[in-house]
Order: C-alpha cells, then sequence, then structure tokens
C-alpha cells in the first residue's frame, strides 16, 4: 500500500529525515517511535503533504501512486489521513459544514454521489458513537475552545468520517489521561480493518497497549534504526532511548 | 487653511444653484472656499489623496444632468430578493414617478422643502467636501417618518450615476424621524456607461426618542466610481443607530461616518467589511462622539485586501468629560492576501470621562497557513478551503444585517467573491 524509499526531506535547508525506508501492507499497524526531534513527526507530515517540508530526495508510493506528487488534498481524497498532534481552532467554521464540505470532496473524487443533508447526518450520528463525541460540540465552530481531548477524539471522529485507507496518528495520546486515551483507541480499532492500514507515530509505549502494533519501527536522527515487533516497544519503555542512541552514536564514530 | 488652486475648479458648480437654500449653500461655499481641498499632507486625507485623484480623473467640474431612465431598467437593478420600497435617484434627482412610496412617510425632493436647517448635522466646516456639497447638492430627498411609525419594509435608496464625461454628482438626503418610530434604509448604487463619475454624497439623519434606525449600504459601482460620502446622525435619547457598510468594489471610496450621541440609553453601532481587489482604495472614517452619560457604540470592521489594493480605516472615539458610564467598543481587522496590498489603520480614542468602559483593537495578518493545510489534508481544495477561511474571517459582520433578503444578498455576493460558495 504504502512504499517509502531512501526518503530525505529538510525544512529551511535543515535536513531532518536522512534516508526513510519503510513498507506498510493493508491490514498492518506500524508504530513509529523515537526520541524528540528524531524525525517522527516530520514524517507523517511530509506524508500528509505540509509545504514547509521539502523532499530532497527518495520516493514514496501509494497504492502505487507518486505521493509526493499530489497536493494535500488530493493525497486526502486518495485515502490518506494524518490525526494532528496539534489539531487547528479554526473559529468561524462551523465543524459540520467542514465536515460535509470534505466529505462530499473526498466521495466526488471516488466516483461517488455527494451525500444530502439526511444522508450526512445519519453518516455522522452512527461515526460520533465510535469516539462518544457530543453532537453539541459538533455543532461549535471547528476545534474552538475543545479540550485537548475533544481534540483528539475529533480527529478520529474524522477519520471515521473520511473512511481513510492509511491513517496516520501523530502523537495522537499525548496529552490525554486514560479514560480519553481508552476511547481513542477503541475508536481507532473499531475502524481498523484487512484493508486500511495505520501508522502510530508516539513518544510513548502506553498507546500501543491498546492500538497493538504488528510493528515497531525507531527512528533516530532521521533514519530508521531498529525495527521489530511489539516487545520492542516494551523493551524502550523499560530502558529509554538511551541505549539506542549509544549504540548508533558509538557504531557511527567507528 | 489651504492653497490648493485645484479648488477653483470647482468653481461652476459653486456658481450654479439658486433654490430655498441659498443662505445655507452661500455659508457651505464659504466653508468649502477657506477649507479647500485637502492638501497632500492633510492629516484626515493623509491615506487617501482625494485630491490628486480628481486632478486626474475628473475632466469637467459640472454636474452630471439626469439621464434617461426606464421603469424597466429599474425593476432590473433591485437586488434580488427585496421586498420593500423603492426610491429612485437619477444622477442625484429625486425621481418620484419611478419611486414605490412607502405609506405613511412623508418623502419629497429635497430642493422643494422650505425651513429646513441642511448643514445642522452634517456641519460643513468639519469636512471640506460636506461642504462642496452644502454648496452645490443637486438634489436628493426629504424623508420624515412620524412619531410612533414602525416601517416594517425596508425602504431601499436606489441610484443610478452616468456621466458624460468625468462629471460630478452631489446627492443630499435628509432624513428625520419622530419618537418611537422605526425605520431601515438600504442603499445601493448603479454606475451605469464606460465614464468616471466623482460622487459626493451628504446623508443627514435625525432620530427622535427612542427610535431605532438601521442604515445599510452596499458598495458595488466598479472601477469607475470616484466617491466621498458624509453620513452623519443624531442620536437621542433611549434610540438606537446601526449602520453597516459593505464595500465590494470600486476606484476611490471614502465613507466618513459619523454618530453623535446625545441622549442617554442610547445605541450606536458601525460595522463594516470591504473586500477589496485590483486598484480599489477604500476609506472608512468614522467618528462616534459620546456627549452623555450611560450610551454605548460598538464598532466592528473587517477588511480583505488583494492585490494593489488599499485600504483605510480611521475609528475616532471620542467621550466627552460628561459621558460616564460609557461603553464603547471598537475592533478592525485586515487580512493581506498579496504583498501588494496596504492597510492603514488608525484608531483614535479620546476620553475625557473617568468612568467608562473602551476597548479597541487592531490586526492585520495573512491567511492562516496551519488552518488552510489543516482543512487540504481533509480533502478540501485548495482555494475552497481559503475561501472558507475567509468568510469565516469577514462573515460576521454581516450578521448585524437585520434585513433577511439584504443579508442573503450580501451573504451570497462576499461568498462568491471569496470563492467560498458551495
Amino acid at each position: 500500500m504504502l512504499s517509502i524509499k531512501n526518503l530525505h526531506a529538510s525544512i529551511e535547508g535543515t535536513p531532518i529525515l536522512r534516508g526513510i525506508n519503510l513498507e506498510v501492507k493493508a491490514g498492518e499497524v506500524h508504530a513509529i517511535m523515537g526520541p524528540n526531534g528524531s524525525g517522527k513527526s516530520t514524517l507523517a507530515s511530509v506524508l500528509a503533504g505540509r509545504e514547509e517540508y521539502e523532499v530532497t530526495e527518495g520516493e514514496v508510493t501509494f497504492k502505487g501512486k507518486d505521493l509526493l506528487d499530489l497536493a494535500p488534498e488530493d493525497r486526502a481524497r486518495e485515502g490518506v489521513f494524518l490525526a494532528f498532534q496539534y489539531p487547528v481552532e479554526i473559529p468561524g467554521v462551523s465543524s459540520t459544514n467542514f465536515l460535509r464540505t470534505a466529505v462530499n470532496q473526498v466521495r466526488e473524487y471516488r466516483g461517488l454521489e455527494p451525500l444530502d443533508a439526511v444522508k450526512f447526518l445519519s453518516l455522522m450520528k452512527e461515526k460520533m458513537k465510535l469516539v462518544e463525541i457530543d453532537q453539541k460540540l459538533l455543532s461549535r465552530a471547528l476545534n474552538e475552545g475543545f479540550s485537548g481531548g475533544e481534540k483528539k477524539r475529533n480527529e478520529i471522529f474524522q477519520m471515521a468520517m473520511l473512511e481513510p485507507t492509511l491513517s496516520i496518528l501523530d502523537e495522537t495520546d499525548s496529552g490525554l489521561d486514560i479514560d480519553a486515551l481508552k476511547i481513542v483507541s477503541n475508536g481507532v480499532n473499531q475502524l481498523k480493518s484487512a484493508d486500511n492500514a495505520t501508522i502510530v507515530v508516539t513518544h510513548y509505549q502506553r498507546l500501543l497497549d491498546y492500538i497493538v502494533p504488528d510493528y515497531v519501527h525507531v527512528l533516530y536522527k532521521g533514519r530508521i534504526v531498529k525495527s521489530g515487533t511489539k516487545e520492542l516497544a516494551l523493551e524502550l519503555e523499560e530502558k529509554g532511548y538511551d541505549w539506542i542512541k549509544e549504540e548508533i552514536d558509538s557504531a557511527a564514530t567507528v | 487653511m489651504s492653497t490648493l488652486t485645484k479648488q477653483d475648479t470647482f468653481s461652476p458648480l459653486l456658481e450654479a444653484a439658486t433654490d430655498n437654500f441659498n443662505e445655507q449653500r452661500t455659508l457651505g461655499k464659504e466653508s468649502f472656499l477657506s477649507q479647500g481641498l485637502p492638501a497632500v499632507k492633510e492629516e484626515e486625507y493623509k491615506f487617501t489623496q482625494i485630491s490628486r485623484k480628481l486632478e486626474k480623473e475628473i475632466s469637467d467640474f459640472q454636474s452630471a444632468k439626469p439621464i434617461e431612465l426606464t421603469k424597466e431598467l429599474v425593476d432590473q437593478s433591485i437586488y434580488e430578493g427585496f421586498e420593500g420600497n423603492v426610491l429612485v435617484f437619477n444622477n442625484g434627482h429625486f425621481i418620484p414617478e419611478l419611486s414605490d412610496l412607502p405609506e405613511g412617510v412623508e418623502i419629497s425632493s429635497i430642493t422643494k422643502k422650505e425651513d429646513l436647517n441642511l448643514g445642522s448635522i452634517a456641519k460643513p466646516e468639519k469636512d471640506t467636501f460636506a461642504a462642496l456639497n452644502l454648496a452645490s447638492f443637486q438634489d436628493g430627498a426629504f424623508i420624515s417618518v412620524p412619531k410612533k411609525t414602525q416601517i416594517t419594509a425596508p425602504i431601499l435608496l436606489l441610484s443610478f450615476f452616468k456621466a458624460n464625461f468625468g462629471q460630478v454628482v452631489q446627492p443630499r438626503i435628509w432624513i428625520e424621524s419622530g419618537d418611537f418610530a422605526e425605520v431601515t434604509f438600504i442603499e445601493q448604487s448603479v454606475l451605469l456607461g464606460e465614464e468616471i463619475v466623482f460622487a459626493n454624497k451628504v446623508v443627514e439623519i435625525k432620530g427622535g426618542l427612542n427610535t431605532k434606525i438601521n442604515y445599510y449600504r452596499l458598495q458595488n459601482e466598479g472601477k469607475q466610481f470616484i466617491e466621498v460620502s458624509n453620513i452623519e446622525t443624531d442620536i437621542h435619547q433611549d434610540s438606537q443607530f446601526s449602520a453597516v457598510t459593505i464595500s465590494l468594489s470600486g476606484n476611490l471610496v471614502r465613507n466618513n461616518l459619523n454618530l453623535n450621541i446625545l441622549g442617554s440609553n442610547s445605541v450606536g453601532n458601525m460595522y463594516g467589511i470591504y473586500l477589496l481587489n485590483g486598484k480599489t482604495h477604500v476609506d472608512n472614517h468614522t467618528n462616534v462622539d459620546h456627549t452623555v452619560p450611560h450610551a454605548e457604540s460598538n464598532e466592528l470592521y473587517k477588511g480583505i485586501l488583494a492585490d494593489h489594493s488599499r485600504g483605510v480605516f480611521n475609528g475616532k472615539i471620542f467621550v466627552r468629560q460628561d459621558a460616564q458610564k460609557t461603553n464603547a467598543f471598537q475592533q478592525n481587522n485586515n487580512i493581506l492576501l498579496s504583498e501588494d496590498a496596504v492597510i492603514n489603520t488608525k484608531p483614535q480614542l479620546e476620553i475625557w470621562a473617568d468612568d467608562v468602559k473602551c476597548s479597541h483593537g487592531c490586526t492585520t495578518g495573512q491567511l492562516d497557513e496551519e488552518a488552510l493545510f489543516y482543512l487540504q489534508a481533509r480533502g478540501i481544495d485548495k482555494m475552497q478551503a481559503k475561501g472558507l477561511l475567509l468568510y469565516a474571517f469577514a462573515g460576521e459582520v454581516l450578521e448585524h444585517i437585520e434585513t433577511e433578503s439584504f443579508q442573503a444578498y450580501c451573504t451570497n455576493l462576499v461568498q462568491e467573491r471569496l470563492g467560498s460558495k458551495f
């Protein structure tokens, strides 16, 4: 589904990603872990098409298409979804109108009829249950005055509405209390299928107790320096990132 | 004081009229001649070089004559969805035959009235163009809403302009309302032909006690329209006055809006939105004068400027020593969409009372890139996402329009302009 080969990216001339290789197949959950500043969020942003980042080398194909060639909106329409680390508050734009516009533009791209108001609302009601999001929240402006947990739940709710094939969760767990974390994870798990895939970007292992990954990759200095199964995450939880840093840094100096 | 010789070019206008208002016209003329046209460094016109513009664009300083106007054209020009009464103006002249006069309101051509104290509200010495208008206005309307009369349907002031070549149109409107009256006016103008026109308009509004007056304006006449307007109102006790000014196109537009709060427990509202592109220049100068205690004023102007356009906002709040317990709020926010667009914004507060609540703020920024990316990442087309964000920024001003049909019409225009219509 997703194939990343030797991806290099920089921001304002500073290289952040220095050769990422990753293969993600349908039905899989990949966790990307790593210390702060290792490039985790950059990877998520580059995949979603954030303009500040410049891809300097490498390629990314998604369902056979050159992902890097697509505008952010076309990536979303192809089925890439980024759950933001910091969802943006947009005063004056109603959550419902925004979502209906988004859903219908995505549907149009996929050759589907637009949803009328009634069908849209019933779809919304159905998906709202997934993340236990309150209708009142959705009658407000997009994310405006939402608590941290409400914002993250809204991200997963949007994901449910847009039905992506590749979901990238960028530090969705940061700042969540345990109850909110359970709700969010539960939503993500219910959306999992044999046809879609999930990339979970996180600093902490805690989230992976709830969203169980098939593969865990450790990112450090812009490269994947270690890959393994969920046991690797537990090892990181126990020992921290220092041992990996030392391993890599000493190898580099030899 | 002015040494500009250009005021001489106005002399054909100043010689022109003799009628019921000779005394006021003389006052206006004297005031205009002593003030002259605004000099380059004149503080009040510093960012709006009107004199230079007139010199360049107006070739014939004569009053434009009324043109041929048909009922058909009038009907076609009324904005879609309007329900109410229409007053038609032809190059400033009031045309009762083409108008649809509301019942219970006294309306006539202003030049036919006697004993009208023109210039007592929009005083000629306050602005040179108000003086010029007083000296040489052509015609306009006198509108009087009697005591306890509630005019539920809005009154549309529909003006047609057309010049043969670079001429001047100077309409003047006097509105008065008795105590407990309620009325809404909507200004819509149509520029016919290709020639540039200079419109110099004055509207004086004299409210009664406990009146409610709305005055809405749509400025969308296109790039051949140069306009200076002076709209001034006296607001008396327990009354409410609300102005909403929507500026979508024009060549150079200068709006002077002055509210004199003369009675307690009254409210003055000033709202505006300006969406500018090309080389359009729009200058909103507002002034609210709190002279009595326990009154309120609210002001919100929002601008989106593209291309080489230029906006000016100057909001003066004057709170006199007697005007304790005044609440005065002012806000001006701008988004610049191009590097060549310019906004000059200046809040000006002068507060002499010590127990008041006044606030003001102005911001100028660009479109929020992070918000734009967020919308795109959800599959929304970039242009539409921009439109959505811009409408979210400016749209709230339109909520202050109480006339539903006008609100809908303006919302549509604004959304079309911003590309946020789906």
